[in-house]
């Protein structure tokens, strides 16, 4: 019944960029945890149970309760498993810092991104130009406030590090998928350089999505969406 | 070292209330700074440049923007008196839950209710009647949203009952009768100093946004 009760659960999902951070910090932190994948089309009781408010993913179930919202997820396993690495730096300012900019990625970046996959056109060029200077804000960012960051092992990943890798990590595939670039070693070095570390550790290459398989679900969601639009 | 907190803030901002109230709740002396809006000062923008808005908090000359971000980091850094998080992880992650719930869903949802008419004003009415019944019913028989003790989400969301006269004046529909237990929590709310001190008269604010909605809706 004790491992019952300790026992750690994260219902996600293997597209998602949510369920993706989450699973990086379990893994970051040596935690051992049960996967269940759901289905976002036809969603099951247990996670409607889990989740009424939102019925989304991730969900962490720890000791029987469920976490819910990848951020809070997270926060809630730095509180409680307190071994390295620390998601959170020590220096309440500095994590001030951290969140602000998890916030301007979670909210002004990533939905733009979005929106490029299923435009085309005009509204697509605009969208990529927005999301690229927004990108270039987050390159200034990262350059002013954290600028002798090194990433060369786990200990170096927290919660900035993991947003990035999980949103902007496919970037690459999403160039292949979409023939749109919004970041390059030339415009945006920062960034891509980190992306580039955070690549080669292999907590990373454990939860990545293979090239293909992203590019295929990549093309052909954007195909459905863009269909979609046409018949309505 | 000497603490210097000023607060750059709008009146009827409910985030702006949040911060407010955070601060008093610890007993920090702050400089509270009004900006005109349609009139940014220099310091505004040179402190948060990204966004250009309020509330942003400047301790010790450093910039914290986003509400939400600015509380926390008045937990952390004055962490002697009035705890607003609690201490166990669990309950931490339940306040923030529901924090993130009325970031994401109360300031649309009540936007729709007085900057539009028609259809659109009546499914987000419908909208965000459905939100604060949600609310109401995650704080249930407890005097406050984390249990005994006013805290993170309280502080979230009292700002928005200075704009309820408008809601419903726009709206056509009483809060009190759709939320009565909500309406029981804002009063206990308003018996403590820190948000007695905090928060504008309703009435100015229905005045305020009666003035935006003719921008939006003109008649």
């Amino acid at each position: 019944m004790e491992e019952q009760r300790s026992k750690v659960t994260l219902h996600g999902m293997w597209i998602s960029t949510y369920s993706k951070r989450v699973e990086i910090a379990l893994k970051l932190k040596g935690i051992l945890y049960e996967y269940v994948e759901e289905d976002l089309q036809n969603k099951s009781e247990s996670l409607i149970q889990l989740n009424p408010v939102h019925k989304k993913i991730p969900v962490l179930v720890h000791n029987g309760k469920p976490v819910a919202e990848s951020l809070v997820i997270l926060e809630y396993i730095d509180e409680t498993w307190k071994n390295s690495p620390r998601l959170f730096p020590e220096d309440t300012y500095e994590r001030a810092q951290v969140r602000f900019w998890v916030s301007y990625i979670n909210q002004q970046v990533f939905e733009v991104m979005g929106q490029v996959v299923f435009q085309e056109g005009e509204a697509q060029a605009k969208s990529v130009e927005e999301a690229r200077k927004r990108v270039q804000v987050l390159e200034e960012g990262l350059k002013k406030h954290f600028p002798n960051k090194n990433i060369r092992e786990n200990d170096d990943v927290g919660l900035l590090e993991i947003t990035i890798i999980a949103t902007f990590g496919a970037h690459k595939a999403y160039r292949e998928a979409l023939g749109v670039e919004i970041i390059d070693p030339v415009n945006t070095p920062t960034l891509y350089n980190w992306i580039e570390r955070l690549q080669d550790l292999t907590v990373m290459k454990e939860v990545e999505v293979p090239r293909d398989k992203l590019v295929n679900f990549l093309q052909n969601y954007r195909q459905k969406l863009l269909q979609q639009a046409a018949s309505a | 070292m000497a603490n210097e907190v000023v607060l750059l803030d709008f009146w009827p901002s409910m985030f702006g209330m949040r911060t407010r109230i955070a601060l008093r709740e610890k007993g920090v002396e702050f400089e509270y700074r009004e900006e005109d809006l349609r009139n940014k000062s220099p310091l505004l923008i040179q402190m948060n440049p990204i966004h250009k808005k309020i509330p942003v908090l400047i301790h010790n000359g450093k910039p914290v923007v986003e509400s939400s971000i600015q509380v926390q980091y008045i937990d952390e850094v004055w962490s002697h008196k009035n705890p607003i998080l609690p201490s166990d992880p669990y309950h931490r992650a339940q306040a923030r839950f529901w924090a993130d719930f009325i970031d994401k869903k109360m300031y649309e949802a009540q936007r729709k209710v007085w900057a539009t008419k028609g259809e659109e004003q009546e499914t987000g009415k419908k909208d965000f009647i459905e939100i604060l019944k949600t609310l109401e019913s995650e704080l249930g028989d407890k005097p406050y949203f984390g249990g005994d003790d006013f805290g993170f989400v309280d502080i979230a969301l009292i700002g928005f009952y200075t704009w309820f006269p408008a809601y419903e004046k726009f709206g056509n529909f009483s809060i009190e009768q759709e939320c009565p237990k909500l309406i029981a929590w804002v009063k206990k709310c308003l018996q403590r100093d820190s948000v007695a001190k905090s928060l504008p008269d309703p009435e100015k604010v229905t005045e305020f946004v009666s003035m935006l909605r003719s921008k939006f809706v003109p008649e």
